[in-house]
């Protein structure tokens, strides 16, 4: 059984269908990649399932039930979490309490008001597990607004991975860091997906990247799928390549 | 049937009034996005000047007709609007970059000093303006008597919407200032001279305040406290109307002043709190009051 | 020697707490021994203030949202003890306290639900129309009220009558007052502490910084700030329930919307981005307030200056300023 599932998801910003009768499904375990070039509907759709927008028609089944009407709180609690294409931090909070506090919220403990945050052991230990997983355990005292980007980007995903998800929608992981670091970035993000066996939706523009760390890959034009399939598959499908032309596709 | 008319006449004297201040306070948020807590100070320094205008000419002594009475009040209006053309790049051009509680706060200043400017230069007695009032004759409307200046007032606000209307609509400043409004950086990146739409916009929202104080100067003296009583209502029926809409202003000032009068007349008690009351729902149900947008 | 090397691990906030809080609790507490009782009379009145101004800064500090009618919440506080007083003929402080909390937590439980609807500019104008139902209220039901010459409170019982101050007169009466005010304080400063370090107090801030990202961490944004809302209105009912038998007569003035202003310029004033910034603001503006009243009457000028100044030049306050001063004058090894 699919672990998370789209039937014929509109949604219309005016005349424009931003996403237009989708089917998506997405399997447990697999790390895909959603692309496609700008405007196609990519975020849209990961904000329909995030229930940042709610759609015109159709529905959103996770794990088999129907989700539609479902609000933010209740899909994050359901499992579903989502990082940001642009970064969504809590600057003003350091990067151990930006961790620590999806932890608190995820297990019901955001609402304490009468302990000390820093005087969770349990919460701490695990936050500064997830910062070692990202690489983030040295800055744990910095303000978040104080990273550098890369780090950002990462933080942002550890937030995310923190709720300990069962699917984790990543928008656009590397956009604004340089071709090294996006490498590295995407290193950390997939070890730690795998590992972790979240199941993972990746928005990414960068082909290259797309090609070596999905399992599948699902393009997008023009709000519908145009191509579903394998990265060997995507790779010689001509329509995709004319579609993303200036998209770096080698071969 | 007699005293429901005067009332309705009443109602609009007030609303005339009202809409001048909200409507210069609502165009400075829509422009500006700057909540002026001043306004209403702004509003007691025009009437305070126009009646200190009114009775030096009377001191003078030159035989001053009604007439010239009445010209001394756009000048009133004027000098609160020069004060706003210095207000706003010394004091409120350095925070649009900073968070707006800064800018919020700086009005706040702003009116503790100019409550006690008026107070250091005036005093606390009340200053009236009433020969103004007294030199127009005395109406009958339906056999009840009624000062035919109200009327005056009334002519005036229903003139300065219309006035307002056309200018923000049908004048190349006008759209100036829309495109400001609607968007800083892309009018700027086309051209305009956003510093000075910015203080062309505080200074004909000052303008509107200091008119709303002349004109009503003449049936109620200068007193001090009055800035910011009406203040608050402004806020009512900006809040009420939409918050940067000039049609908002207008039905926002009729509907505060048709209850208000009604309130005095049926529920004196509860007249103020039934109409902050009205302000608490309408932003609660429309949160961007009946004519907002954003 | 390896170990040595490692990240050192950071003082237990409740050690840095302790470190600051003791000695000037202690110092506080001295006051009365060397100060006449004028002066001890103000610092209780700046200490109330800092209490008020503590739970308007958990809003505008650590939650982001600038209230312009916490006068609501004084307010409340201060004719719950007066309407006990003259109509049900109370005399103990400790029930004026009880019933003045229950009433500005109702209160501030009623007007935050409104007000948390919204944000930014339209939260601070909801909150000063709907204190301002309030305000006139307490000026037109003046039978009930006193209208604008407002009630008068007599000296309450301190503790059940076991701290009797008759026969002192005044002096006694306010050395014993700043004692229980102290003692009220220490617990407000203690128990707010305790809050902004919790992890409520950690997802405030998150609210505050990126609402959005807050949401999708699974934070119920709006209820959160409710809460916030509703702590935030029991301190400053508090701080109305101890100023009034101090001032003895409550009016609808402290009602009245530029009482919120200066609740939210005594913030300023102190810092709101430190948590020691609205203490040291209430005091402050508390002696900054007399000695201006009492030197000119054209006070509002001078306060109305301080305040455009200080948002000019000084936007972090006294206690943000102070902080930068530190941090310059002796570094922090980073690590």
């Amino acid at each position: 059984m699919a672990l998370l599932q789209t039937v014929n998801l509109t949604k219309r910003f005016g005349d424009f269908r931003a996403v237009n009768s989708v089917n998506f499904t997405v399997n447990q375990g697999e790390f895909l990649s959603l692309v496609g070039s700008n405007g196609a509907g990519k975020t849209t759709l990961v904000n329909l399932i995030s229930a940042q927008l709610w759609p015109d028609t159709g529905q959103v089944l996770f794990e088999g039930r129907d989700i539609t009407q479902a609000t933010v709180f209740q899909r994050i609690r359901a499992g579903i979490a989502r990082s940001f294409q642009l970064v969504n931090l809590f600057d003003r909070l350091t990067v151990l309490d930006n961790v620590s506090l999806a932890i608190f919220s995820r297990e019901g403990k955001a609402r304490n008001l009468a302990t000390l945050a820093e005087g969770d052991r349990e919460v701490r230990t695990e936050a500064m597990d997830v910062l070692g997983l990202f690489g983030l355990d040295t800055k744990r005292r910095l303000l978040a607004g104080g990273l550098a980007q890369g780090e950002r980007k990462l933080l942002d995903v550890a937030v995310a991975y923190a709720l300990r998800p069962k699917i984790l929608f990543l928008d656009e992981p590397t956009s604004g860091v340089g071709t090294r670091d996006k490498a590295q970035i995407m290193d950390t993000i997939s070890a730690v997906v795998r590992a972790g066996t979240v199941t993972a939706v990746v928005i990414e523009h960068d082909m290259d990247i797309v090609f070596k760390y999905s399992d599948r890959i699902v393009v997008m034009h023009e709000g519908a799928f145009l191509a579903d399939g394998l990265p060997a598959e995507i790779r010689v499908n001509k329509e995709v390549a004319t579609v993303l032309l200036g998209a770096a596709v080698p071969g | 049937m007699e005293i429901l008319a005067i009332q309705i006449l009443n109602s609009l004297f007030y609303a005339s009034v009202l809409f001048l201040i909200a409507a210069g306070l609502s165009l400075i948020f829509g422009v500006m996005n700057i909540v002026n807590l001043a306004h209403g100070s702004l509003y007691a320094l025009g009437a305070y000047i126009t009646a200190w205008l009114i009775g030096r000419a009377i001191a003078g002594g030159s035989g001053a007709s009604a007439i010239w009475l009445f010209l001394l009040m756009p000048i009133g209006a004027l000098a609160v609007a020069l004060v706003g053309a210095v207000i706003e790049p010394t004091l409120l051009r350095p925070l649009y970059r900073r968070a707006e509680e800064y800018q919020l706060l700086v009005t706040f200043g702003l009116l503790l000093i100019l409550e006690d400017v008026m107070r250091f230069v005036w005093g606390g007695l009340p200053l009236t303006a009433d020969t103004v009032v007294d030199a127009l004759p005395i109406v009958r409307i339906l056999g009840q008597l009624y000062p035919a200046y109200n009327l005056v007032v009334i002519g005036i606000g229903g003139i300065a919407a219309l006035g307002l209307w056309a200018f923000v609509y049908r004048t190349r400043f006008g759209v100036m200032l829309r495109a400001t409004s609607q968007d800083r950086r892309m009018a700027s990146a086309l051209g305009l001279d956003v510093g000075r739409v910015y203080i062309l916009a505080f200074a004909i929202g000052c303008f509107m305040a200091g008119l709303g104080g002349a004109i009503v100067v003449p049936s109620q003296a200068a007193v001090l406290g009055m800035g910011v009583d009406a203040l608050v209502l402004a806020f009512v029926v900006v809040v009420v109307g939409g918050l940067g809409s000039l049609k908002g202003a207008l039905v926002g000032a009729l509907i505060v002043s048709f209850v208000r009068t009604a309130g005095i007349q049926f529920f004196p008690e509860v007249e103020l709190a039934v109409l902050y009351l009205i302000a608490g729902i309408v932003l609660l149900v429309r949160p961007t009051g009946l004519f907002g947008t954003a | 020697m390896i170990a040595l090397t490692g990240t050192p691990r950071p003082a237990l906030p409740q050690l840095r707490l302790m470190g600051i809080a003791v000695p000037i609790a202690v110092l506080l507490a001295l006051v009365p021994s060397f100060a006449n009782s004028y002066q001890t009379l103000l610092l209780a009145y700046g200490l109330i203030i800092a209490i008020a101004g503590l739970g308007f800064n958990l809003l505008l500090g650590y939650t982001g949202l600038l209230s312009f009618g916490h006068s609501a919440y004084f307010g409340t506080g201060a004719y719950a003890v007066a309407f006990m007083a003259q109509d049900l003929g109370v005399r103990s402080m400790e029930a004026y306290i009880l019933c003045g909390l229950a009433l500005s937590a109702i209160v501030s439980a009623v007007f935050g639900f409104i007000c948390v609807r919204h944000t930014r500019i339209f939260f601070g104008i909801l909150t000063l129309a709907l204190s301002q139902v309030l305000w006139s209220l307490a000026l037109k039901l003046f039978w009930i009220t006193g209208g604008s010459d407002g009630l008068r409170v007599p000296r309450p019982t301190l503790l059940g009558g076991m701290l009797t101050y008759t026969g002192g007169g005044f002096p006694r009466f306010i050395s014993y007052y700043y004692y229980y005010v102290l003692v009220l304080f220490v617990v407000c400063v203690l128990v707010m502490w305790m809050i902004v370090h919790s992890p409520f107090g950690k997802a405030l801030q998150a609210i505050r910084d990126n609402e959005t990202r807050a949401a999708f961490l699974g934070l119920r944004v709006r209820r959160f700030r409710w809460v916030a809302f509703l702590i935030s209105g029991v301190y400053t009912g508090l701080a109305g329930v101890l100023w009034v038998p101090l001032n003895g007569l409550t009016t609808p003035d402290i009602l009245y919307w530029p009482f919120s202003g200066e609740i939210v310029f005594l913030t300023l004033l102190g810092g709101f981005r430190n948590f020691t910034g609205p203490i040291v603001g209430g005091i402050v503006f508390t002696f900054l307030k007399t000695y201006a009243v009492a030197t000119t009457e054209y006070w509002q000028i001078l306060l109305g200056v301080v305040l455009v100044v200080l948002v000019l030049v000084l936007p972090t306050g006294i206690v943000g300023a102070l902080a930068q001063l530190i941090g310059r004058l002796w570094p922090q090894r980073a690590d």
